[in-house]
């Protein structure tokens, strides 16, 4: 099994505060990870750094993506090289309907990959067929992007745009937030479809039921910048338990 | 005696009314710099004007002489020097580059991007004449016989001047008269040239007016001046303007356009503003001072203005409606864009006279770089105008945080039925939307462009759809740059 991505002892901080604070982790080709922690335990940092998001300063540590340097590539390369980001929360893009937005993603990511650009006949159809599997109605693709959608919609619409943009490794940051028990389903099974043996995922959650749905190969525990404990899917199940008491100190 | 020596005799014979000393040959093309009445009367004789047009632009004349420019907009220009200016120069034809190699790299591309037809580049640029592009003669009289048959007239204004002096003389300068304000009395006393439609009673004009004129209705000079009829029950959409950048050497422009519709008559208006801006540290562009306004005179008629301003260094203009009519309706539909150091203070004034009229004012404003813009506009209800209704959003977008939007509401209501209704709201584009925008493999500039042409949509769906496409990617165009 190759490589996907390499993260060894990451350290970044935000407005001079240390939140990653030696992060490693190595995820294969085809694995799914879970990440579990408290908040405030730089989850979302570390997905925006790996994303590329301005305003995190990176003190050390390397990460490679596909056997190259991620950390100095451009966001939109990054992106377009296959690291697809569902995030927390998602923003909302006046006047620019959902279609035409995913429509601008895909072609650019095509462009990149030296396919050629969809038009508009040919994407529509694969739009409407990948919305309806994911129970978004025709009338939502045609609404400015997240504007006015309810936080279960955003989900499912960045699930919508993970499935058609179909990356080679995708972070879902909370995709489970604010979702009622049939939408978690839904969007459980739209990201199910995506796995194989090639694309990865790295699934950000604070509730062990999200992995009754997307089983993970791994899951981790991350508290304080930095992995603390590894384990299998059973660890989350211990999590629920126990919660992280044992990670942060007494604290709590 | 042939016509021209005619003519120049003519001139001659006005002998010592040539008191400034301005003695050019009625032969040459262009008139000295500068502005009395002789130079006037130069302008009026070439065309082969009437007396009473003569009188006219005297009388405006006479009239600028007794004003000052005005200084209550928020735009900031060096002073102008009215005697520096040429006031006539004949349609040109003096050589211009003889292949596209020969012209501003930076203007081609433009062209490239607005996927404008090489030919048309050609022309656009001056390598050819347009006549090369369409065949024109036939071309235009196939347009030509279709109007004709309808009734409907559609020429230049100097033309119409001889072709239906009456029409002219009777709706000319009766919705802007030359009082009206420093720029439109400038104008009155020597416009150059400019369109003139009309659409008689009951008649839809079959074609969207433009289409073959769009290169061709360039050579309108400086001083712009058109005139639309709607009779009873006519309707027309017309088309001012050109997505293609503009050069042009005249750095002032004041243009004036006035519409007149009458019972149940429709009138649309798109013009998408694109002259030169100047450069990024503000040098040269085009200062454009326009007097644009309509009169709902009949009965359940319409007025709609939509403008798509990116161009010049300066803008001053406000496209209005007055509602005479009962049940007329007034509409604008604005999205101005200044980027670098281009100024802008446009908008609108909707004049309620008429009883249930109504209108709507939509205004998206765009600002970038070091630019400056402000929406002013007026809505005003007279006493007698029961039940009046207006609708006014006013939306800025901010781009970096070196630039400024103005908001500048004014309401007059007079009436206590009317009901008037004022949003507005300045918002940024976000970091936070590039990075959505950019995590999804957009670049940045891409995004701007996405994000800006999403919120100028509602504005954007009312230009006619040969228009809106050009104009969409004229908005990226505009906005090149302004990031980063
Ligand atoms: N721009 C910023 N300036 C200052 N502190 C920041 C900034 N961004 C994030 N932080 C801090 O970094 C820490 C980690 O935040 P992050 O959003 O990564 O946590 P998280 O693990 O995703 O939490 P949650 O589970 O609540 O989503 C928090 O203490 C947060 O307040
Ligand atoms: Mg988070």
């Amino acid at each position: 099994m190759s490589v996907l991505l390499e993260i060894d002892n990451l350290h970044a901080r935000v407005d001079n505060k240390e939140i990653l604070k030696g992060f490693s982790l190595t995820i294969n080709e085809g694995e799914t990870h879970a990440i579990m922690g408290p908040n405030g335990a730089g989850k979302s940092t570390l997905s925006y750094v790996l994303a590329g998001r301005e305003g995190y300063e990176i003190t050390s540590g390397t990460v490679k993506f596909k056997g190259k340097n991620l950390l100095s590539m451009s966001i939109e390369e990054r992106a377009r090289e296959g690291v697809f980001l569902a995030m927390q929360y998602p923003v909302e893009i006046p006047g620019v309907a959902t279609s035409t937005f995913l429509k601008h993603s895909l072609n650019s990511i095509r462009k990149h990959q030296g396919l050629e650009e969809l038009d508009t006949m040919n994407f529509i159809k694969v739009l409407k067929q990948k919305a309806s599997e994911l129970g978004i109605n025709q009338d939502m693709i045609k609404r400015p992007i997240n504007v006015g959608f309810s936080g279960g919609e955003k989900k499912r619409v960045e699930t919508l745009q993970m499935s058609i943009l179909e990356p080679s490794f995708a972070i879902l940051d909370e995709a489970d937030s604010g979702l009622d028990i049939d939408a978690l389903k839904v969007v459980a099974g739209g990201v199910n479809k995506l796995r194989n043996d090639k694309r990865s995922m790295l699934v950000i959650t604070h509730y062990q039921r999200l992995l009754n749905y997307i089983v993970p190969d791994f899951v981790h525990v991350f508290a304080d910048g930095k992995i603390v404990k590894s384990g299998n899917k059973d660890l989350a199940l211990e999590l629920e338990e126990k919660g992280y008491g044992e990670f942060i100190g007494n604290k709590y | 005696m042939a016509a021209t020596s005619q003519t120049k005799k003519t001139v001659e014979d006005l002998g010592d009314k040539y008191k400034y000393g301005f003695t050019t040959d009625i032969e040459s093309e262009t008139a000295p710099k500068g502005l009395n009445e002789d130079i006037i009367r130069f302008i009026s004789k070439k065309k082969e004007e009437p007396e009473w047009l003569l009188d006219f632009r005297l009388k405006a004349y006479q009239f600028w002489l007794g004003l000052k420019e005005p200084s209550w907009a928020k735009i900031d220009y060096p002073k102008i020097d009215y005697q520096d200016l040429y006031y006539y120069a004949a349609p040109k034809t003096k050589e211009g580059p003889k292949s596209l190699d020969e012209v501003d790299p930076e203007l081609l591309d433009t062209y490239n991007k607005l996927g404008i037809p090489l030919k048309e580049q050609e022309a656009l640029a001056g390598v050819v004449a347009v006549d090369a592009v369409f065949d024109s003669v036939s071309v235009k009289t196939t347009y030509q016989k279709q109007l004709e048959e309808k009734g409907i007239i559609f020429c230049s204004f100097s033309e119409a001047v001889h072709k239906c002096p009456e029409l002219v003389k009777k709706y000319m300068g009766s919705v802007v008269p030359y009082t009206d304000n420093y720029f439109a009395s400038l104008n009155s006393a020597v416009f150059s040239d400019g369109s003139f439609v009309y659409i008689p009673k009951g008649i839809k004009c079959p074609m969207e007016l433009s289409t073959y004129f769009r290169i061709n209705a360039r050579n309108t000079g400086q001083f712009e001046r058109t005139l639309i009829i709607a009779e009873e029950g006519a309707s027309v959409s017309y088309l001012e303007g050109c997505t293609a950048p503009q050069r042009d050497e005249n750095q002032l422009h004041a243009a004036i356009v006035e519409i007149i519709a009458l019972d149940d008559a429709y009138v649309k208006y798109s013009t998408v503003q694109n002259w030169y801006p100047g450069d990024k540290d503000g040098k040269g562009g085009i200062y454009n001072f326009v007097t644009k306004r309509g009169a709902c005179r009949g009965k359940n008629s319409k007025i709609s203005w939509t403008q798509v301003e990116t161009g010049s260094a300066v803008t001053w203009k406000y496209p209005s409606c007055i509602l005479q009519g009962d049940n007329s309706v007034g509409e604008f539909y604005s999205v101005a864009i200044t980027n670098n150091k281009q100024q802008a203070d446009t908008g609108t004034k909707m004049i309620h006279i008429g009883k249930n009229t109504s209108s709507t004012i939509i205004s998206k404003g765009i600002s970038a770089g070091y630019a400056d813009q402000t929406y002013r506009g007026l809505v005003k209800v007279s006493p007698k105008a029961k039940g009046a209704r207006n609708y006014s959003q006013c939306d800025s977008l901010l781009i970096g945080d070196k630039c400024g939007a103005h908001t500048v509401p004014y309401i007059e209501n007079r009436n206590p039925s009317a009901q008037i209704e004022h949003e507005a709201t300045t918002s940024k584009i976000s970091d936070e939307q590039l990075f959505y925008c950019q995590q999804r493999g957009i670049e940045e500039e891409e995004a701007v462009s996405l994000i800006v042409n999403g919120f100028c949509k509602e504005v954007m769906k009312h230009l006619p759809m040969e228009f809106a496409i050009e104009a969409s990617k004229l908005i990226s165009i505009s906005l090149e740059g302004s990031i980063g």
